[in-house]
């Protein structure tokens, strides 16, 4: 499924590009997958840091800080996993703080804008729900560290969807602007849903060999187990739209490029600091 | 928020101590209150179960009536247990 046509390379022509498919070598795609799992998580986490301080209630905060911190932590152990298996020095904080957009692999949904609560809400439910049956598949993962952190993590991530899930379903049965605002969140983030069951070459790669998931065999429980919260919301599925694709592959919307301006100011700006 | 209740929480530490209050959250209903109060105060591993009351519900003692209450009990040393030995190694007593 690439989202640009692939290019006819002139003979001889050698060398990759940014968007290229990675070699579909165990080392070289290992690495690609762990990035995946990473980068979800670490995008996710610093949006919700976002909110430190700004959330309606202290309590709020404390539950999107308690989320964001999990995701980092998921973040931090796939990421170094990520450098060790690439061979060439980096660890987690060095693929965090000094990778550019292009070399990012999350999914576009984890890097749009927070919006209101009603937004940050519904990108968390619908982001939390696939999360979760991603991680109870890849428990049975061939990949000792990847099983590992998905057993661990699967315990966080329930709560994640389950807090998002209620707060969707009172924001949908609530007031008339609370339904109002979850109803523009859920009819934002509904086109980035496609792409995180996007089964490219390299996932199908990782999923034969046992290492990653096969996405499409939880589709069918991720929909109904959305269809079955907004329904408590008393909310109606927004109307599909054409999918947003390529996350995976390096295209990223021009948020991205502001949230990594951000988080990696500091790295960058002062390279030895040690906190 | 503003107009979300008061709830007072409870955290039981470990298997067989008492549910101890430890603070109040403020949310609009008992199920979120029970999430911003593991949020709030089990961050930590301090508890491994929760309540949640509404504060409304707390009936408390006037302090108008403190010394009708509180000052008879001063002069009754022998209610205390202090005249057995308590053999070493005895906690949560």
């Amino acid at each position: 499924m690439a989202s640009l046509p692939p290019i006819d390379l002139p003979s001889g022509a050698t060398g990759t590009g940014a968007f290229d498919t990675p070699a579909l070598e165990e080392g070289p795609a290992l690495f690609e997958y762990l990035l995946r799992l990473g980068d979800d998580s670490l995008i996710l986490g610093q949006r919700l840091g976002e909110w430190c301080g700004h959330a309606p209630s202290v309590e709020v905060d404390l539950s999107l800080a308690n989320m964001a911190l999990d995701l980092i932590g998921q973040a931090t152990h796939f990421l170094d996993r990520a450098g060790k298996v690439e061979g060439k020095g980096r660890d987690g904080d060095a693929l965090a703080f000094r990778r550019d957009v292009l070399d990012y692999r999350s999914c576009w949904l984890v890097e749009q804008p927070n919006g209101d609560f009603a937004r940050t809400m519904a990108r968390q439910f619908l982001f939390s729900t696939w999360q979760e049956l991603l991680f109870r598949a890849l428990v049975g993962s061939t990949d000792a560290l990847i099983a590992g952190v998905a057993e661990k993590a699967v315990k966080e991530v329930t709560y994640h969807r389950e807090l998002a899930a209620e707060w969707v379903i009172r924001l949908g049965d609530g007031t008339e602007e609370s339904r109002r605002r979850i109803e523009d969140g859920l009819a934002w983030s509904w086109r980035f849903v496609p792409e995180l069951f996007e089964m490219d070459d390299l996932a199908a790669f990782m999923a034969k060999r046992g290492i990653g998931a096969d996405l499409a065999a939880f589709r069918g429980e991720y929909e109904s187990q959305v269809a079955s919260t907004l329904a408590e919301a008393t909310l109606q599925p927004p109307p599909d739209q054409r999918p947003i694709l390529g996350g995976r592959r390096g295209h990223h919307s021009e948020h991205l490029g502001h949230l990594l301006a951000a988080m990696q100011y500091l790295p960058r700006t002062y390279p030895d600091a040690k906190w | 928020m503003k107009d979300w209740p008061l709830w007072e929480v409870f955290v039981r530490s470990k298997g067989g101590m008492s549910h101890r209050h430890v603070g109040s959250v403020h949310a609009p209903d008992p199920e979120i209150a029970l999430r911003h109060a593991r949020d709030t105060y089990t961050r930590r591993m301090e508890g491994i179960s929760l309540w949640v009351v509404p504060s409304a519900s707390i009936v408390a003692s006037d302090p108008d009536q403190d010394e009708a209450m509180f000052d008879p009990a001063a002069d009754k040393v022998y209610r205390h247990p202090t005249f057995y030995d308590i053999p070493e190694g005895i906690t949560h007593i």
